[in-house]
């Protein structure tokens, strides 16, 4: 084996197996909508938390949410509460069960759930309008969850 | 509803948002010149029975957007879809069936056609089928001229039906949605209301209960179908309404269902009966 794809099966193996702390979307628990622990085990990077949520093909949280807290971006949505405040309004906890699936706190909520894996109706491969080949990811992975969320806990008032 | 007191106050912010002048449809009226004089357009009107305890008036697509883009529509030198129609007068007249057969030679001019883009889909009384103006004339390229079916979404079939909505242009939409209708009707209202896809959105989350909103950058209409088949700025193309539905749902992160399927074939009837009141604007300009 050469040296690069040694590495390449290296990390073909590191992303076939998550890590040993990471919770997969259908073991998550949720406690009056909140969820306690890190999805990743890890800590969140708020940096990349924004980045997250403003780009089309992730989060793309500002097509319904202002944020007044990330500048510069262009025609955000009006369809959901601006998020500027929410860590004043909302525990840690708390705003990692509303990423994951706001409807265990909103019931039949319109926010998308980003990590959860089963249950939809004609569920396609991301936004190809073809029916997904093996398992269906999740929307966003346990780390860019927390990282958004780690970003959504400096939105304070 | 399992919200805390802070969520909920923050979702009436929201809501107050929505009331700003930004969230309306624009007050404005349509009127075409044409050879033929003027044509007025009902763009608003009340909305049909069945939609009454959802909502009280209904838009077309026209009033969400932009000056410029409504402004194409008035006049049909400017307006990027009569292409489009001319294309199809061509092939209304051409020869082209096995032998030799043209859509003129057995319905004079295209003026036959007027009214039918009205009242489709309907149940065809013969058969019982669902008929969209595509079913129609795919039913004579084969069976009449003996050609292979056109394709849903080809430009021959966009064509032609840019040519026949544009016979009805000006007639109110008037779809059947009782008798033979109904079943039909009942099955695309179930798919309207279905939150498909990884992000769980149906038909009404997006044209019902957020119409007015900005979904991004996009100004969200009621999702109406009289304006169809749309000229897109970005596309420099003509869509037909199954198109949109397409486009609609992939961005639910959903396997579509693929035009003239059963399933949009139904939806296009629900959606058209939603319409029920408002003028076929023959083709429509969208950006
Ligand atoms: C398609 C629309 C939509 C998208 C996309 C969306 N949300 Fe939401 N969100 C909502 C709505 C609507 C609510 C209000 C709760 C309700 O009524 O369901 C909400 C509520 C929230 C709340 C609670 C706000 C408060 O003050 O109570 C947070 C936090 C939140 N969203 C974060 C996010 C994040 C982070 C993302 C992206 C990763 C996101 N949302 C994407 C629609 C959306
Ligand atoms: C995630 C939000 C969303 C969902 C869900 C959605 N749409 Fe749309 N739709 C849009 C946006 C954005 C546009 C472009 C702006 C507009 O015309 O509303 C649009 C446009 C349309 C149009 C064109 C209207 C015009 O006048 O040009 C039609 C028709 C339509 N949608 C029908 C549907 C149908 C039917 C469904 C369900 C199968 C659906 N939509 C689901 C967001 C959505």
């Amino acid at each position: 084996m050469t040296g690069r794809l040694w590495l390449a099966a290296v990390a073909a193996f590191a992303a076939a197996v998550p890590a040993m702390s990471e919770t997969a979307p259908k073991d998550v628990a949720f406690v009056e909508g909140a969820i306690e622990a890190s999805l990743s085990g890890m800590p969140g990077n708020p940096e990349e938390g924004a980045k997250v949520m403003t780009t089309n093909a992730l989060g793309n949280c500002v097509a319904c949410h202002q944020v007044n807290g990330i500048p510069n971006v262009q025609f955000p949505g009006t369809i959901a509460p601006p998020l500027d405040g929410v860590a004043d309004r909302w525990s840690e906890a708390q705003l990692r069960g509303i990423v994951a699936n706001a409807k265990m706190t909103f019931e039949g909520s319109f926010m998308p759930a980003f990590y959860k894996t089963e249950g939809f109706i004609r569920p396609g491969a991301a936004y190809s309008g073809k029916a997904p080949e093996g398992d269906l990811p999740p929307i966003l992975t346990a780390q860019q969850i927390e990282d958004v969320v780690a970003f959504l806990m400096t939105l304070k008032e | 509803m399992r919200a805390t007191k802070s969520g909920l106050a923050a979702t009436a912010l929201g809501l107050a948002l929505a009331g700003t002048a930004l969230a309306d449809p624009v007050e404005d009226t349509l009127v075409v010149e044409t050879d033929d004089g003027a044509i007025e357009f009902v763009t608003t009107t009340t909305a049909p029975d069945h939609l009454k305890d959802v909502m009280d008036t209904i838009y077309s697509g026209w009033h969400y957007r932009e000056d410029e883009t409504r402004d194409l529509q008035r006049d049909d030198f400017d307006n990027p879809g009569m292409v489009f129609v001319d294309r199809g007068m061509d092939l209304w007249n051409q020869e082209i069936g096995a032998k030799g057969e043209s859509c003129a030679g057995c319905h004079e001019g295209p003026e036959s056609m007027k009214g039918l883009r009205a009242v489709t889909p309907r149940v065809d009384a013969g058969t019982g089928a669902l008929m969209t103006v595509e079913n129609y004339v795919n039913e004579c390229v084969t069976e009449r001229m003996g050609l292979e079916a056109w394709g849903m979404t080809s430009d021959k079939m966009k064509d032609m039906l840019a040519l026949i909505s544009m016979q009805s242009r000006g007639e109110v939409v008037n779809v059947a949605i009782d008798g033979a209708a109904a079943p039909f009707w009942e099955k695309g209202k179930e798919i309207y209301y279905t939150r498909f896809g990884q992000l769980e959105m149906s038909c009404a989350n997006c044209h019902e209960d957020n119409q007015g909103q900005m979904i991004r950058a996009d100004h969200l209409s009621q999702g109406q179908i009289n304006g169809f088949p749309v000229y897109r700025l970005k596309d420099a193309g003509i869509l037909s309404a199954q198109q949109r539905f397409v486009g609609c749902v992939r961005d639910t992160r959903a396997e579509t269902f693929k035009p003239d399927s059963d399933e949009f074939k139904a939806l296009e009837l629900y959606v058209a009966s939603r319409g029920n009141g408002l003028s076929v604007e023959g083709v429509s300009v969208r950006h």
